[in-house]
């Protein structure tokens, strides 16, 4: 029988959901149940990782720190994970406190042609004793050939799989299997799928990567994540047990772990809304959606056209202040703003 | 030959910013470039060195300890990493160092707020911190002057994923620490954070940084004041230096965008991360040519 690991960044991504406002509370009765539900890794942290609360972002409503430190009393067999995006967070600052908390899954994430910037990341978590996975961000804009040259890279400075992020929640089922395919077939290192569900796409796409040889998936509870939020965790293992594919979690408790979060998480109602739709046509991190739809408010602009002008412009995650610009810049054309 | 005296330059580093500062020192009339110093006879930077008949060594600071006389001053395009032992061995020699990386180890200098000349008259190694330092510093002490209590200042840069070379990529961690630190003393801020973005896109990005300040009651027209001021002082010696997002003021938090054009001479215009801190360290090499051959009376 297909095993596959299901990694899941409910307590990371859907702090996007949230503004990154997750509590305490939260992350201590969610990690208590997930970690009775099997999951095999538990990931935690401001919206962006480690380090990275900030205006640009959002500020984080608990430290870092204080965010571990609860997740790691909590967990007992699963394995806690944090994201780690070099240029925002420092090995110094960092990832060096988060070793002293106990995580023992790092995944080091750059933009999908940038990997070379994750060198000495990896290798600090490899040097610690701890899992270091490679995490190529907003995948959909590299083709598989250029995905290939940037995961090799993660993999000779010691990462143990190599992760592909739908950021935009962009891929058609078809992408997804001819990225995961080439990938696969040219490591040998495990190759892991993270959906986003802006075209409805993010389960569909997450069976094709299994099918194309990925043997880790990402999915979170509810979909509770940024833009039209992720994966439904509690789907994807419905769907995988229908094919047949164990993911040693329980599916009960998975169930129980979703009405938990109806409890937990205010609102945990992560819906295809107009807004993620047009930002996973125009390939943009879905991310940037409450920062838009304020800056389209400000400006008497309309938020679709941001959307599809950041889109043109090829901004990418972390470029939250290029909305801005694009906004006032659409607000001077002779047609006025709408 | 140039007509006036000048100050002998040794660029040790021969990638994006050493190549770039090579081909502004050309053009200066103070400055000469006597070597040019890398670890490999065939990188991009050493060929076009010599089609300028600029003399060249592919063993990085060992040809200026071989030959000292060669040079007046070295500057540093390496990595922070080696710097330490470039900076010992400047030391032994006696001759002064500009450091374009970003080690934070000397003297850090922004020259729109104060030059090496502040110090006094030790031997200097002089740091010009960061690309992105160098671009948002005079902003964060621009509006440092008018409020001494700046309670958080933050900057997101996003710069152009070719003009990033392997030294920058291996030191950002070091980027982000030095800015991050420098940033927080030159504006008084009680907290700072960096980050930085690096953006693959084709045609290429413009160099780009925001500046976020929290400020309890900004007086907007002081800080408008101070900051246009500062903006033409940084134009004086880097002239693609602009302004794209005037302070915005929501409440306490003050938005300040500014962009950088690179004069194009290594790279093209959107390198205006490289311009910037060369530009910077141009002037910095300027008043050291005027401390060796003074002009003015």
């Amino acid at each position: 029988m297909k095993k596959i690991l299901i990694s899941d960044p409910t307590l990371r991504d859907g702090n996007h959901a949230v503004a990154h406002q997750l509590t305490g509370e939260n992350i201590a009765a969610y990690c208590k149940a997930a970690d009775a539900a099997g999951i095999a890794v538990i990931e935690v942290g401001h919206g962006n990782g480690l380090g990275a609360s900030s205006i640009l972002i959002g500020k984080a409503k608990v430290p870092d720190e204080t965010m571990l430190s609860i997740a790691r009393e909590n967990l007992k067999t699963s394995r806690l994970g944090v994201l780690a995006v070099p240029g925002f967070c420092t090995i110094k600052a960092d990832l060096a406190r988060a070793v002293d908390l106990g995580v023992d899954v790092f995944r080091i994430a750059s933009h999908c042609t940038e990997a070379d910037v994750t060198q000495r990341h990896i290798e600090y978590v490899r040097n610690a004793g701890r899992s270091a996975y490679g995490v190529l961000l907003m995948s959909h804009m590299a083709d598989t050939a250029k995905l290939v040259e940037e995961a090799k890279k993660m993999a000779s400075y010691g990462a143990e799989a190599i992760i592909i992020f739908d950021s935009s929640g962009h891929y058609l089922p078809e992408n997804v299997t001819e990225r995961i395919s080439g990938l696969s077939d040219q490591l040998d290192i495990p190759v892991g799928f993270h959906g986003h569900n802006n075209l409805g796409m993010a389960i569909m796409n997450s069976v094709a990567a299994v099918r194309a040889g990925a043997g880790i998936i990402e999915g979170t509870i509810r979909g509770f994540g940024a833009g039209a939020g992720n994966a439904q965790l509690e789907v994807l293992v419905a769907v995988f047990q229908r094919l047949g594919w164990e993911t040693g979690i329980d599916l009960y408790k998975v169930l129980d772990l979703a009405q938990l979060a109806e409890k937990e998480f205010n609102p945990v109602a992560v819906t295809i809304n107009p807004l993620a739709i047009v930002s996973g046509l125009a390939g943009v991190f879905s991310g940037f959606a409450r920062p838009v739809a304020k800056a389209a408010s400000d400006y008497g602009v309309d938020s679709r056209d941001i959307f599809f002008e950041l889109g043109r412009r090829n901004a990418i995650a972390g470029q939250e202040a290029m909305i801005l610009e694009v906004a006032q810049a659409l607000a001077k054309r002779p047609s006025g703003g709408r | 030959m140039k007509k006036l005296p000048t100050l002998k330059v040794a660029i040790v580093g021969t990638g994006n910013i050493g190549t770039d500062l090579l081909l502004k020192i050309q053009r200066s009339e103070r400055l000469e470039c006597t070597l040019f110093s890398g670890r490999s006879s065939d990188s991009a930077g050493i060929q076009r060195a010599k089609t300028l008949g600029v003399h060249v060594s592919a063993i990085g600071i060992d040809a200026v300890a071989e030959n000292p006389d060669i040079c007046d001053v070295v500057i540093d395009c390496t990595s922070a990493h080696d710097h330490a032992r470039h900076w010992e061995i400047c030391q032994a020699l006696g001759k002064p160092v500009v450091d374009m990386t970003p080690s934070k180890q000397g003297l850090c200098c922004v020259p729109a707020i104060a030059t090496y000349h502040d110090v006094g008259d030790e031997l200097q190694n002089i740091n010009m911190i960061t690309c992105g330092g160098q671009a948002t510093i005079p902003i964060a002490y621009a509006l440092g002057r008018v409020h001494k209590n700046i309670e958080y200042i933050e900057v997101a840069s996003s710069v152009a994923s070719l003009s990033a070379g392997p030294a920058t990529r291996r030191n950002l961690d070091e980027y982000l620490d030095t800015t991050r630190v420098n940033l927080q003393a030159f504006s008084g801020a009680a907290a700072a954070k960096v980050v930085l973005v690096l953006n693959p896109a084709e045609p290429p990005i413009y160099m780009q940084s925001t500046i976020y300040a929290q400020i309890s009651s900004p007086d907007a027209d002081a800080i408008h004041e101070s900051v246009n001021r500062m903006v033409a002082r940084v134009q004086e010696y880097c002239p693609g230096y602009e302004l794209v997002i005037p302070p915005v003021i929501e409440g306490n938090l003050v938005t300040t965008t500014v962009k950088v054009t690179g004069a194009g001479d290594y790279l093209p215009p959107y390198a205006g991360n490289i311009d910037i801190i060369n530009c910077a360290a141009l002037e910095v090499l300027n008043l050291l040519a005027e401390a060796k051959h003074p002009l003015r009376e």
